[in-house]
């Protein structure tokens, strides 16, 4: 029958929207407002999940974010959502939804049989059972991932997007229920800008779960009222669907709002979800309270939850969560939940009370109306498939450790328990606020707070409805008062019921007939399959500080982050090492409060949104040319040019021929271009470079080597003095803003006293470097008004003029060994200049060469690129390039090139590489050896830095860092390769073309 | 996310910034005159304090200023701002164990 279980009346449903929706295969019917997890309640479906170790058949525990057991896979395709929370998911039409942890269905589940082997599952189970023997690792990996599985990832992208937003608040209110509103209203009517959040999709929290009345009528309404006041105020912002999920430094709170998750059609203009970061200037905690579970044996069937639960499924969805409940409790509290169930037609078996001494006034209250108080009893055991359908009771030794007498069996379907409540002092400990241990509730509660923050209500440890209200008004007008503003006096108190859920008792595990751990399961984590025995075992042996037994049994690390076991462990943790709680201390809280998606944390800025691309003026023509890009830094650089039917490698070696044997083209605009100016210059150089600048002219250039403080290169580049007091200084395409980063902090901080100024021109220009032999012939044309004769126009020098009809400056370096011109244009000039190079160096068979032969070119040459032949472990002398360190003056590193690690001769340091079989080519970052064995570990000396099949050379060849390099050519390394490959090389000189020099001076 | 007073710009959010380290940290006008154990302590040791603290930020997504900034790395109170060769304001020194 459908909704078997639902209410005739009642609930905050719509009766009117009848929903239909899928789980594990069946169709099942539910009401709009419904949960999932209330939903399956109405048709009878207990049985949600399994356990994450023992495969233990479960069932709902809480009806909120707490829910540890009824983890769900939601929808399916490209929208599937894993592990979500069957409380938390809101029922929508066509809802898809599956438990995560069965196989091959939650009723016979494989896994089960893990169970058996419980003992493999001890404390410590992944450090102690997969340590040893190490082979054994593999095969349990892969069963126990394949019978756990928690959930499945979409396969296809993610079709929503997700949107980020910036907000202000004077006070910010997390949690809209009695406190919540009380303080927003009170913030609010002061003018203050509130912002308010609740999870939930309405607001009143607690309210909407229970029938207690303020001022007079249904909590319920007060809260409908004072939310309509609050949205007709313009200072005021509701939020809700809306988890306050991190608190971070400076009141800098994260919110995520979810949009369309409660939506059947998932619009193509919304979001899914909104993640707000919020600047509050003060913050009110109104997060409310967790009831915490009773720690028995085997007390996670499939029917037993926490009171408030139980008592929630009935008033706010009008479910019956059961037929005949027993009630197991430690508190006065708890009884609400029993009246509440028994005032919807459910029988209630017993109260089964572990104080001695029942009383407080629900507890009388319940007595009136006839409940059966098994005082100082104790739920000893239960029973039950999939559903618990039987409990044996007994009462307790006076100090409760132990059992005094024979008990009774009691049939029932619904074990409501609570052990007390947990305030919910996420956000106030993310905020880096303190804790202290309130004996009176046994439980944490905020103590003093670091950042403008104050906790209201159950949050705060207080509870009783009348003491709530009144401290989220006082909590929201202070908030108001600390950000500036003036709130009017209260207008009367709000009249409510006065008592909390004391007097209560203390038992942090219930005794059995059994001792822990030699009969049943007494369940502390229940997500991650945590007993009291694993705890008491992880005591043992030796861990004894709260965080190690955390990690070492895996408490409250699951998804649920421990919401309902961690102040349990704690309690066990304490009795059994004989220390009061206090003592002890807490494991802190971290964000999220709750999962959060990649998708929301990523908003808009993912695919082409993620980082900017830049673009040099010629990109349109390299893509016309069929280039392929490499990414360096944020530049998309053309790597190599196929041609039809060519690979890389064919493409690499035609391109480094044709710029060896007539002429090639490289863009190279995307180098790093800083312009420097002022009076001091020169002084400034000389002080941020190894070499000397004071003697170079203008129209001359310079390459000069930049170290860090600590001796070791960080970038290099070729600076051309303009004029006097002008330079411009080129860096390396991807030190371009760490290098001016770099400039600008010697400047403003060490030498305020230098006259000089930076500018970033990187954009300002286009590049084309002309190499080949038959450059010089090529430039002549282009230019009418620069002389390019080698004597006019020597190496290491530039030249202002035109080329192809437009301003350029033209410097006579090269990168590529060749005899070469960059020509630099303005940014706009840079596509015509190109086009126009490549027209007329069609009689040379000009070839457009990328980054790829750019590099064979260079490494032929002994020529080193920052970050590829340094990784920031690597001096001017590993590169043998101590000649470039001036010892006449001072520069940035000087000083740490004579510290004695950077004086060992030992220290890796530049070289060539010539494998034996010239068909070999190394693979970039493999290591060396100067001695082979038969497998690792072997002594390594270096590693490989740039390899490449040079046309030139007729064979591979490779630049290293190897160990006293520079004393070994002439000596064998090995590069031990995968399988049984070793490729043996001979060590050279780094420079393996043209070592005079005599062609790019030619 | 702190919140920065950037003397030059006013508050902004953490992210536009970048750290600096240690303030006061004065370059050694003549390092060849350090031993090798002086210099290491001036390129690689800081106080790192629990406490109040002198440091250095640039607004490298503002107006790219370096400044100093007194923050109570404990609490993350920033308790002052100045320039780049200011003397230090007085603020209440506040130190942990
Ligand atoms: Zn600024």
């Amino acid at each position: 029958m459908a909704q078997r279980y639902r209410l005739s009346k009642g609930g905050r449903i719509d009766r009117d929207r009848l929903i239909d929706f899928t789980y594990d295969g069946r169709k099942l019917q539910g009401y709009q407002g419904d949960t999932l997890a209330s939903a399956l309640i109405a048709n009878g479906r207990h049985l949600v999940g399994r356990s994450f170790k023992y495969h233990r058949p479960r069932g709902f525990l809480a009806a909120g974010a707490e829910e540890p057991n009824a983890l769900m896979q939601i929808g399916t395709g490209a929208r599937t959502v894993a592990d979500v929370k069957a409380t938390q998911v809101e029922l929508y039409q066509g809802l898809t939804a599956s438990p995560v942890n069965a196989w091959p269905s939650v009723k016979y589940d494989l896994g089960a049989v893990n169970q058996a082997f419980s003992k493999l599952f001890p404390s410590g189970f992944y450090y102690k059972t997969f340590m040893w023997p190490h082979s054994a690792w593999h095969f349990y990996e892969r069963v126990i991932r394949s019978a756990a599985g928690l959930g499945k990832a979409p396969d296809k992208p993610d079709p929503d997007f997700y949107d980020k937003r910036y907000a202000h608040a004077d006070v910010l209110v997390a949690g809209a229920g009695p406190a919540g509103l009380a303080a927003a209203l009170a913030a609010g009517r002061s003018g203050a800008r509130v912002i308010l959040v609740d999870e939930q999709p309405e607001t009143g929290g607690s309210l909407l779960a229970s029938r207690d009345e303020i001022d007079g009528k249904p909590g319920t309404s007060w809260a409908e009222q004072a939310v309509a006041e609050l949205r007709a105020m313009d200072n005021v912002r509701i939020l809700t669907r809306t988890i306050a999920f991190g608190y971070y430094d400076h009141n800098w709170i994260a919110l995520l709002e979810s949009l369309t998750d409660h939506l059947a059609e998932k619009p193509d203009d919304v979001p899914r979800q909104r993640f707000w970061k919020v600047r509050a200037k003060q913050v009110v905690l109104a997060t409310g309270a967790i009831e915490r579970p009773l720690v028995f044996r085997d007390n996670d069937r499939p029917g037993i939850m926490l009171a408030n639960a139980a008592q929630s499924y009935v008033n706010r969805w009008a479910v019956k969560p059961g037929e005949t409940a027993v009630l197991f409790a430690n508190n006065d509290g708890a009884y609400q939940a029993a009246l509440d169930m028994k005032a919807a037609g459910i029988q209630i078996a017993a109260a089964v009370d572990l104080r001695q001494d029942p009383s407080g006034p629900r507890t009388e209250a319940a007595r009136a109306a006839g409940i059966d108080i098994l005082a100082g009893h104790a739920i000893t055991e239960t029973q039950g498939g999939h559903r618990v359908n039987r409990i044996k009771v007994a009462p307790m030794s006076e100090d409760g450790k132990q059992l005094a007498g024979s008990g009774q069996t009691l049939e029932c379907d619904l074990v409501a328990m609570s052990g007390g409540w947990n305030p919910t002092v996420h956000l106030h400990s993310q905020s880096r606020g303190k804790l202290r241990f309130d004996s009176d509730i046994a439980s944490f509660v905020p103590d003093f707070a670091v950042q403008a923050e104050r906790s209201a209500g159950a949050c705060n440890g207080t509870f009783g409805l009348a003491a709530v209200l009144a401290e989220g008004e006082t909590a929201g007008r202070a908030a108001a008062e600390a950000a500036g503003f003036s709130p009017a006096a209260a207008n009367g108190h709000y009249k409510a019921a006065s008592d909390g859920f004391t007097p209560a008792r203390w038992l942090w595990l219930t005794p059995s007939t059994k001792p822990v751990g030699h009969g049943g399961k007494h369940f502390v984590d229940f997500q991650n399959d945590v007993t009291a025995a694993d705890l008491h075992l992880a005591l043992r042996e030796g861990y004894t500080s709260v965080e190690h037994v955390k990690r070492y049994t895996t408490t409250g690390m699951g998804t649920d982050q421990g919401k309902t076991s961690n102040v349990n462990a704690l309690g066990i943790v304490s009795e059994y090492r004989e220390l009061p709680i206090e003592e002890l201390g807490v494991t802190t809280f971290r964000p999220p409060y709750t999962p959060v998606t990649f998708g929301a944390w990523g908003g808009r800025d993912v695919e082409e949104f993620f980082d900017p691309t830049r673009k040099t003026p010629m990109h349109s023509w390299h893509e016309r040319a069929g280039a392929a890009f490499e990414d360096v830094g944020l530049w998309k650089r053309p790597w190599y040019y196929p041609k039809a039917g060519e690979t890389m490698h064919d493409a690499v070696q035609r391109e480094s021929k044709a710029a060896r044997e007539s002429l090639g083209v490289l863009d190279a605009t995307t180098l790093g271009r800083i312009d420097i100016q002022g009076p001091d210059s020169g002084e400034f150089l000389n002080r941020i470079y190894t070499n000397g600048w004071k003697t170079l002219k203008p129209g001359f250039c310079r390459y000069g080597l930049m170290l860090g403080e600590d001796g070791m290169v960080r970038d290099d580049g070729v600076t051309a003095c303009l004029g006097e007091n002008h330079y411009l200084m080129h860096t390396t395409t991807g030190g371009a803003a760490d290098v001016l980063a770099h400039l600008e902090e010697y400047l403003q901080t060490e030498w305020p006293e230098l006259q000089v100024y930076l500018t970033t021109v990187t954009e300002q220009y286009a590049t084309a470097a002309i190499a080949g032999p038959n450059a010089r012939k090529l430039l002549a044309e282009l230019t009418g008004d620069i002389d390019v004769s080698p004597e006019a126009f020597p190496f290491m020098t530039f030249r202002e003029g035109h080329v192809a009809g437009v301003w350029a400056r033209v410097s006579r370096i090269s990168f590529s060994g060749e005899l070469s011109f960059e020509i630099n244009v303005e940014a706009h000039n840079g596509l015509h200049m190109w086009q126009t190079i490549i027209a007329a160096g069609e009689k040379y068979a000009i070839t457009p060469y990328g980054t790829e032969t750019m590099h064979v070119l260079r490494a032929e040459k002994g020529f080193i690129i920052v970050g590829q032949e340094t990784d920031g472990t690597v001096t001017p002398m590993d590169l043998g390039m101590e000649k470039l360190c001036s010892t006449k003056k001072e520069f940035v590193g000087r000083r740490s090139l004579t510290r004695p690690d950077m004086l060992d001769p030992n220290r890796k340091q530049l070289v060539g590489l010539l494998p034996d079989n010239p068909k070999d080519i190394l693979e970039e970052g493999a290591q060396l050896v100067e001695t082979v064995r038969p497998e690792p570990p072997m002594a390594m000396v270096g590693h490989v830095s740039s390899s490449y099949m040079s046309p030139t050379l007729g064979r591979a060849f490779a630049l290293a860092l190897i160990k006293g390099g520079q004393h070994k050519h002439g000596q064998k390394v090995y590069a031990p390769m995968t399988g049984d490959k070793t490729i043996a090389c001979t060590i050279t000189s780094p420079v393996f073309f043209d070592p005079e020099g005599e062609r790019l001076r030619g | 996310m702190l919140l920065i007073p950037c003397p030059y710009c006013g508050a902004r959010a953490e992210n536009e910034f970048g750290y600096g380290g240690e303030a006061h940290k004065v370059r050694p006008e003549t390092p060849e005159n350090l031993s090798d154990g002086q210099w290491a302590d001036y390129v690689f040791m800081q106080k790192n304090t629990k406490g109040t603290y002198h440091e250095r930020w640039v607004h490298s997504q503002g107006c790219r200023r370096w400044f100093n900034v007194i923050r109570d790395t404990l609490t993350n109170e920033i308790q002052a701002v100045y320039e780049m060769g200011e003397t230090p304001p007085e603020v209440d020194t506040k130190t942990y164990l």
